[in-house]
Order: C-alpha cells, then sequence, then structure tokens
C-alpha cells in the first residue's frame, strides 16, 4: 500500500517543482473529409474536428481534478492541410479559409492550439504544398489558434534545399505580418528535419498520414522536479548523477502515461504515445537551463554544456522509456530560449550565443527553438540557418527544427514580450556575413551515405 | 474500484482530524487507513478513503474538502490513487 511519504513526494512534485503534463494532444485525421469544393471541404473540416474534441477539454479537466496533477494544455493535431486542401485550393487565399475555419473549431471546443497547417516537402513540393507555404504568412496574422510546420529534410531523403530557401522568405513575411505584436506569428510557425508524425507539442504538431483516424498523445514536463532532485546530489560522481535523473524522469513520464491511458479510455480514441520532454516554461524553477547550472555549470552556454545536456538528455529517455508502453513524438530536453528564464539569463550575460545553442541542439531535442534574431536579418540568413539545423538532423538521423523569430524593428540588445507560455527574450546577434549564394542555388541536398540501410 | 487518498497539509490546530472525519462519515466515506507526520513543522496527514458508497460525485467531494480545508487554515486534496501507485510502483 502507498506510504505517506511517497504521497508527500508526489505532491511536493506537483506543488512546489511544477510538474505538469504539458499537453493532451488529440489527433484527428481529416483524409476523410478531402472534397474539390472549398465550401463543402471547411464543412466537412469543421464537423470531424468538432465532433471528435468537443469533450476533449472537459474531460482533461476531469483527469487534472481526479488526480490533482495539472494539465496545461489540451489541444488538436491534424492531418497536414497541404494534403487535404489540394483538391479545392486554387489560391492562397483558400488555404487561408481552412485556417480560418482550424481557429474557429479551435476556439469552439476550448483547445489552446491547433497544429497541422502544414506542408511535408522534405523531397520535393507539389503545387498544392507550395501555395500553402505562400498561405502562411497570412494564414498566421489572420488566426490566433492556428500553428503551421513544414518538413524540410528527412535522412532518407536529404535536404530539400528550394523549400528552404522559400521558407526563409516566409519566416520574414510571417515577421513583418505580425510586426505590431513583436512578429509573435513566428512563434507559430516552425520548420523541421525528420519531423515525427506524432509529436504532441506546438508549435509543430500535426497528424501524420501512417496515424489512425483519431490519437491521443501526450507530452510531460518536469525539468523543476529534476532541477531539485539534483540539489540532493551535489558535488557527486556522474555515475549517481545519472541515476538521479533517471529515476527522476521515470517518475514523470510515469504520470503522463497515466493520464495518457485515462484520456484514451475517457474519449473512447486509443492511446498513441507518451512524449518524452523537459519542457520548460517561463515559471522560474520550470528551467532546463537551470538544470544545466545545477550539473555544475556557471549559465547554460559555458564550456561543458553540450556535454552535459548530451548526458540529461539520454537519461531523461533512459529512464522514461520504460515509464510508458509507448514513446514518440520529440522525446528529450527542449531548449527554447523565450520559453526558459534561465537561458535567457544566459543570453543576457553573454553567455550563450546562436552558435552555442547550435552545438546543443546536436545532442537534445529540437532545434534552434524559440530564438528571437533583429528584425533586418535576411530572409537569406535565416534560411543559412535553417540549412545547417536540417544538416544536424539529417546527419544525426534525430528531429530537429528551427523556429526563429526576425523580431521588426527591434535590435540585439533588445527584448520581446510574447506573453504566455511564450514568455519573453532578448534579440540574439546573427553572423553577419552573407551565405546568400549558397542558399540561391536551388535544388536538393543529397541524402547523407549511412541512411542507405536497405 | 480504486482507493482516494487524501491529504492535509499545514499548521497544525486542534480538530483537524474532527472536522474531516466528520466530513466523511456525512458522505458515507470509509476509512481504510490513515496515518500522519510532522515535516519541517508542518502537519502531513493521509487518509486511504473509499468514496464509492457516497452520493456525491467525485469533483464534488474534492471542493468540498477543498473548501473545509479553506475553513480550519490548512491544505486539503482528495486524488485517485492511481497517480502514486503508478508513480512510485512498477
Amino acid at each position: 500500500m502507498i506510504n505517506l511519504r511517497e504521497v508527500v513526494e508526489t505532491n511536493e512534485m506537483i506543488t512546489k517543482e511544477n510538474l505538469d503534463v504539458r499537453t493532451i494532444t488529440l489527433g484527428i485525421s481529416l483524409l476523410d473529409c478531402i472534397d474539390s469544393d472549398l465550401k463543402r471541404l471547411n464543412e466537412k473540416i469543421y464537423q470531424k474536428i468538432y465532433e471528435a474534441s468537443r469533450d476533449l477539454v472537459e474531460t482533461g479537466e476531469k483527469i487534472a481534478r481526479d488526480f490533482g496533477i495539472p494539465i496545461v494544455n489540451k489541444r488538436i493535431s491534424v492531418t497536414p492541410i497541404a494534403l487535404i486542401g489540394g483538391a479545392a485550393c486554387r489560391t492562397e487565399e483558400d488555404y487561408v479559409a481552412i485556417a480560418k475555419t482550424l481557429d474557429k473549431v479551435a476556439h469552439e471546443v476550448g483547445v489552446n492550439f491547433i497544429g497541422g497547417y502544414s506542408a511535408l516537402v522534405c523531397k520535393g513540393m507539389t503545387p498544392a504544398d507550395e501555395l500553402l507555404i505562400r498561405s502562411i504568412p497570412k494564414a498566421l496574422a489572420v488566426t490566433e489558434r492556428v500553428c503551421s510546420s513544414v518538413n524540410l529534410g528527412s535522412t532518407k531523403t536529404g535536404i530539400n534545399m528550394d523549400a528552404v530557401k522559400l521558407m526563409g522568405e516566409i519566416v520574414k513575411e510571417t515577421a513583418e505580418y505580425t510586426k505590431e505584436n513583436d512578429s509573435l506569428g513566428c512563434a507559430k510557425l516552425v520548420v523541421f528535419c525528420n519531423a515525427p508524425d506524432d509529436n504532441p507539442f506546438m508549435a509543430g504538431a500535426f497528424h501524420g498520414v501512417t496515424e489512425a483516424d483519431k490519437i491521443i498523445n501526450v507530452g510531460v514536463s518536469g525539468p523543476g522536479v529534476v532541477k531539485t532532485a539534483l540539489t540532493k546530489v551535489r558535488g557527486e560522481n556522474f555515475e549517481v548523477l545519472c541515476e538521479t535523473i533517471k529515476k527522476t524522469a521515470f517518475k514523470v513520464t510515469r504520470v503522463g502515461q497515466l493520464v495518457a491511458q485515462e484520456a484514451s479510455r475517457r474519449l473512447g480514441v486509443p492511446f498513441g504515445i507518451v512524449d518524452l520532454s523537459l519542457a520548460p516554461t517561463p515559471a522560474i524553477g520550470d528551467s532546463v537551463a537551470d538544470i544545466l547550472c545545477e550539473i555544475g555549470l556557471e549559465y547554460a552556454g559555458a564550456p561543458g554544456t553540450t556535454a552535459a545536456l548530451a548526458l540529461l538528455n539520454d537519461q531523461v529517455k533512459k529512464g522514461g522509456v520504460m515509464a510508458s508502453s509507448y514513446v514518440g513524438g520529440l522525446s528529450g530536453a527542449f531548449i527554447p530560449v523565450s520559453e526558459d528564464q534561465g537561458m535567457i539569463n544566459a543570453v543576457e550575460a553573454g553567455a550563450l550565443t546562436l552558435e552555442k545553442l547550435e552545438a546543443m541542439t546536436c545532442v537534445c531535442s529540437v532545434g534552434l527553438d524559440m530564438v528571437v534574431v533583429p528584425g533586418e536579418t535576411s530572409a537569406a540568413t535565416i534560411s543559412g540557418m535553417i540549412a545547417d539545423e536540417m544538416a544536424i538532423g539529417m546527419v544525426n538521423q534525430k528531429t530537429t527544427a528551427v523556429r526563429v523569430i526576425p523580431a521588426i524593428g527591434k535590435k540585439v540588445g533588445d527584448t520581446v514580450e510574447f506573453g504566455g507560455l511564450l514568455g519573453h527574450a532578448p534579440v540574439m546577434a546573427v553572423n553577419p556575413y552573407s551565405c546568400e549564394a549558397f542558399v540561391n542555388r536551388g535544388g536538393r541536398i543529397p541524402a547523407p551515405i549511412h541512411s542507405f540501410k536497405n | 474500484m480504486k482507493n482516494t487518498i487524501i491529504t492535509v497539509v499545514g499548521k497544525d490546530t486542534v480538530g483537524i482530524i474532527a472536522r474531516v472525519c466528520t466530513y466523511l462519515a456525512e458522505n458515507q466515506i470509509n476509512i481504510e487507513d490513515i496515518s500522519q507526520t510532522i515535516v519541517q513543522g508542518y502537519f502531513n496527514m493521509m487518509m486511504i478513503v473509499d468514496t464509492s458508497a457516497s452520493e456525491k460525485h467525485f469533483g464534488t467531494i474534492v471542493e468540498d474538502l477543498h473548501s473545509l480545508g479553506e475553513e480550519i487554515g490548512v491544505e486539503i486534496k482528495a486524488q485517485k490513487e492511481e497517480i502514486f501507485d503508478k508513480m512510485h510502483r512498477i
């Protein structure tokens, strides 16, 4: 039987160390909504999402109440809209109409984000893919809750450099369209290499075409819990350090598994995966950077940061994998800048640069995330940053992503404020030298030799 | 039917257990186990209870106990046992 000490430990994780379930994400396939008539398509999309998800928020709240564990977000991911709209959309405006439908149904059922305004173009773009991509700036400006993602490369296909070039321009344009709000649109837009089909986290969640009609995916969080556990083993060797992280990750992930199974049972939707994640928030103490400091660094970004992050990421997976029957998504420590007070402090102290962040993305999920750069950064430079990150993902057979915000009108040293979970961030310096001739070559970078495993 | 864990955390005062037990008795909630300790100067009590005979919805019990806690000046939670079981037992 459970004892008092264990009960107190769990509840302290929840009340003092910000343990929560970050998101229950309901994946919904829209493949059966495809129609060549735009009006009918929009009606079918609305109907399918509404029917599937009208009980999602209430069920999430009941689970939270029954177990006394906060479930921060209830979200929806759908089949990449480039595929769904292909038969009906002739103009960018047609795609924007679908974005508005998604936004409307998201408001109606009460979820805070809906992901899947997406295109998968890792090898090539169809006209529909390109149309959707070109509609992203407008779609993100006229909607509130729609999130967009584009898969630009994979280990198996290489990197679609035409799409990388285009996305540099789209990111800039999205920033311009939402410049009144510190270019907030870019916070809802992410590009990937090796994008997973079952990611529950925004902005990159979409419901892959290999998935079932509906599925429940859950993302857990608990940087504060890991940090607190590590304060008790200060000065101990790496074995003790790693064991402590592993055990803590196990406990955190078990909560995610429980919530995922309950949500699946109560909604009558199959359980997909638990994403073994350490996802920070701007709340004090809910920081991955603070864990790195607890491991022994003065600031995130100091020499040793990549090694510390590598071990953290690995132990989180090792602990989490036994705690859940199915794992997937992005799984690992997230290192967004604006959503993590420790990361913000490191940038402001001059300890963390974009180049060091890039190195860190080699060993963790996901990539350059919520990084704010000067508004005058050129589209080609953003494409160059994207290409670098895609190359890391492609060669290391892992997911990498870029969610970069060129804040219009802002310079290095300024701060932008997104509010809520998205936090605030200092504008970071970008390498000023040009990569334009590289980006303008066009075509695609071939898949690496070690991808040929057949 | 899984049990429910009720926890009471706060400064020790006279009659905490009496007030909680009265509420449980009035609502046909059976106490199966009870333990308490003082952690860092704070009163920590845990009850394992069975709510299956109660006519009240679980959500109402959670809210009632929360309000009772506010009245007494302690924090009272009711949570389904599975969260602790899952976390601490393989």
